[in-house]
């Protein structure tokens, strides 16, 4: 009991308040996700055009693979590069 | 039984425009032929290519939507395959939720090209000549 009261910290104990991540689909009723809209996939698209995880994105489950089909399309197409540098700051 | 498909191939930047609109007029002939409905057709011109495709680095692009048996695809696919004008191409099986979409973005498309020559002729008309001069000279 007394022990845990001992333990003084001299700055307070940094929780990181991070905002909950949502699904932007599920958010804003998209139901499906145009390969042929390049701006758009790009937010889903690292530097190097590589698909970004779930896991930064909060993208759910269902529509990741609906990106990820989307972004493979596009590539296929020429609208997204398969690899490249500095694709963002390019456009 | 009838399913919605939706194509994009990309043709050689070497044609002339007329070669391009010939091409393109082959394939729609393609399709009808074979008994599909086509429901929208777009030309997205000659766009820039993202990677080099065949060590080209641009290509006419166009889009068509049909209706159309299953058993179509693979032929028509086959036609795309057999033309060497053709780089590359795509044909997607729509889901209801892609018809919705097109169908919006039709309608979106329409009005835009409905929209900017009422804006455009306005301000021309009025400020140009008036605002314009008098801050060059100024």
């Amino acid at each position: 009991m007394a022990q845990q009261s001992d333990i003084k910290y001299l700055t307070p104990i940094a929780v990181d308040i991070r905002k909950k991540k949502y699904c932007r689909f599920k958010k804003s009723g998209i139901k499906y996700i145009d390969y042929k809209d390049a701006e758009f996939l790009k937010k889903f698209v690292n530097e190097q055009g590589r698909i970004l995880p779930r896991r930064l994105t909060g993208t759910s489950l269902k529509y990741q693979k609906k990106v990820a089909q989307a972004v493979k399309r596009a590539r296929h197409l020429a609208l997204l590069p398969f690899v490249t540098d500095n694709l963002k700051s390019n456009n | 039984m009838l399913n919605h498909y939706e194509t994009v191939f990309i043709m050689t930047p070497v044609l002339s425009d007329e070669q391009m609109k010939e091409t393109v007029k082959k394939f729609e002939g393609i399709l009808l032929e074979k008994g599909a409905e086509i429901v929208h057709q777009e030309n997205w011109g000659l766009r820039q290519l993202a990677y080099p495709i065949a060590k080209k680095t641009s290509g006419f692009y166009h889009l068509i939507e049909f209706q159309a048996e299953p058993s179509v695809v693979k032929d028509y696919e086959l036609q795309y395959r057999r033309d060497e004008r053709v780089m590359r191409y795509l044909t997607i099986l729509m889901d209801k939720h892609a018809i919705a979409y097109s169908e919006k973005r039709r309608n979106l498309r329409k009005e835009k090209e409905a929209a900017p020559v009422v804006v455009e002729e306005a301000p021309v008309a009025l400020e140009a000549p008036a605002a314009e001069t008098v801050n060059v000279n100024e």
